[in-house]
């Protein structure tokens, strides 16, 4: 039974830490630093991990769908479907995982021996609230960030995409870039940045969340930050489904 | 044009009447009741601490002292009674109010809980630029002056994962201070160190107690180490005070288990 009930108290707790985090964050004083320090943890620091995979994702994405499309004639449109394919679904999903395996990691590690050595205990008895000074500046650099390293991820994808199709695989540049401009419009990638910022709060709350509350001294922080990212990634996925059916109005019940 | 006047609404503790300024009880701890499902940690505790004295509370491992420190503290909130506070209840304050109050309090970890990202200077001066609008030259000159009373300016630029144990609860102890708190709280300050440290922390606590005038709450399983420091003591037994006074009452308690775990101790009037 308590087997049973684990998700949902789980559910609970990353609500309640939610509403705190945006009771104290709406509350002075406004510590601009931390945003901005949080901000170039996950940004700045991502930006190199999501150009990697986005360039192996784009030219492998290249790679599949110029060789299936080629059965039957269709290789034209290679550059409109991988340009949909990141926009709407593997650019946010990407750089979402790619945040939780570096920085949503990290995250977990740092509040997580914060509380193991009594640091958070010591914010609070200086009357510093520690969902504001720790929490709030990583959800709002999540929250702001993802999207920008999808955007990041989108463009180096196609590069990368560009690069297998054309200068490999021998498509016709102005084709491929003919095709993806006319498939894909501004509701695509807006869908994608929907997503993202959704993604941005959920990983960078749950990483904070197993930190936050972590218990069991060094032992305790490395279970911790397992459970952080595994259920990251798992709520990424899930989320993806729900606001995707959500945005295209259909699948959900 | 919020964010400008951001500083203007940082918490500042409640002013105190005078009458409360000169009652010689700091805070009365009332009938605090405290369960972690099942388990029944603090049954009723009952005492006072005294106003600009050094107040021992004492107890075996296990009984209930960390969790008295948690509820004193309002790291955690008691099930049931009264933490009075200047005559105010702690334990019934929420939110914003319960932060401002938490100002009276100082609060030295057992592992002094400085930050190790910061330096010595920033982990002193962090609460100040938390709470007050205090410039950058007044911030350096109230630290640094707080680091030399205590004998640690020349530490000023180390992290604290640099320095002894000793030099870390100096730190704690000038980070908890540096607010002019009322009360200050060690939690084991002794436990783990060599006896010449002990001995210095035992002094320190003295030293903070005269140079700040403010009132200590000493938790300590370590009778032997802290009682020559100590104006007031009780003994916490199994989630309830067993014994509480002077430390020649203690000492001369007639209750059993106190009466043991001062003999164990090794320790006498002499």
């Amino acid at each position: 039974m308590k087997l049973l009930l684990a998700p949902f108290a789980e559910l609970g707790a990353l609500s309640r830490l939610f509403g705190e985090t945006v009771f104290w964050g709406i509350r002075p004083p406004y510590r601009g630093r931390l945003l901005v320090e949080a901000m170039e943890f996950i940004g700045i620091g991502s930006i190199f991990i999501v150009s990697l995979t986005a360039l192996f994702v784009g030219g492998v994405l290249a790679l599949q769908l110029v060789d299936g499309f080629r059965d039957f004639g269709a290789e034209n449109q290679t550059g409109a479907v991988i340009g949909l394919a990141l926009a709407r679904e593997v650019g946010p999903v990407f750089a979402a995982l790619m945040v939780t395996s570096r920085a949503g990691s990290a995250m977990t590690t740092e509040l997580g021996s914060m509380r193991v050595t009594n640091q958070i205990d010591a914010l609070v008895t200086m009357a510093v609230s520690p969902v504001q000074y720790l929490v709030f500046p990583r959800v709002v650099a999540g929250f702001v960030m993802v999207p920008v390293l999808t955007m990041l991820f989108n463009v180096v994808g196609v590069f990368g995409a560009f690069f297998v199709a054309v200068t490999l695989l021998g498509l016709d540049p102005g084709v491929f870039m003919d095709r993806l401009k006319w498939l894909v419009d501004w509701d695509d990638v807006s869908q994608g940045l929907i997503k993202a910022m959704v993604f941005g709060v959920a990983v960078t709350l749950i990483a904070c969340r197993h930190g936050f509350y972590a218990q069991g001294g060094a032992a305790g922080v490395g279970r911790a930050t397992n459970r952080a990212v595994v259920q990251s990634a798992i709520a990424i996925l899930m989320l993806d489904y729900l606001v995707t059916s959500i945005v295209l109005g259909e699948g959900l019940f | 044009m919020k964010l400008f006047k951001s500083k203007l609404m940082r918490l500042t503790r409640p002013a105190l009447p005078p009458e409360v300024k000169d009652d010689p009880i700091h805070v009365r701890i009332r009938d605090v009741h405290k369960s972690y499902g099942d388990h029944h940690v603090l049954k009723g505790v009952s005492l006072d601490i005294h106003r600009g004295k050094t107040n021992l509370v004492i107890g075996p491992s296990g009984s209930g002292k960390t969790v008295l420190m948690r509820q004193l503290i309002r790291l955690e909130r008691p099930d049931s009674g009264q933490l009075l506070v200047n005559g105010i209840d702690f334990a019934k304050l929420e939110g914003l109010d319960l932060a401002a109050m938490r100002r009276t309090f100082g609060m030295v970890f057992q592992m002094s809980a400085l930050f190790d990202s910061m330096t010595v200077f920033d982990n002193v001066a962090f609460p100040l630029r938390e709470h007050t609008d205090l410039s950058r030259n007044e911030v350096h000159d109230r630290v640094m002056d707080r680091l030399a009373g205590l004998g640690v300016a020349g530490a000023a630029r180390k992290l604290p994962a640099q320095l002894s144990g000793g030099m870390q609860k100096r730190v704690a102890v000038a980070r908890a201070m540096i607010l002019e708190s009322e009360i200050l709280i060690y939690d084991e300050p002794t436990t783990g160190l060599d006896p010449i440290t002990t001995e210095m922390v035992d002094d320190l606590i003295v030293e903070a107690e005269e140079m700040f005038g403010v009132t200590s709450i000493v938790i300590s399983h370590d009778m032997a180490s802290v009682v020559r420091i100590a104006d007031y003591l009780s003994f916490l037994h199994h989630g309830e005070i067993a014994a509480s006074g002077t430390r020649e009452e203690l000492l001369n308690s007639e209750h059993p288990a106190t009466r043991e775990f001062v003999r164990a101790s090794r320790i006498s009037l002499d």
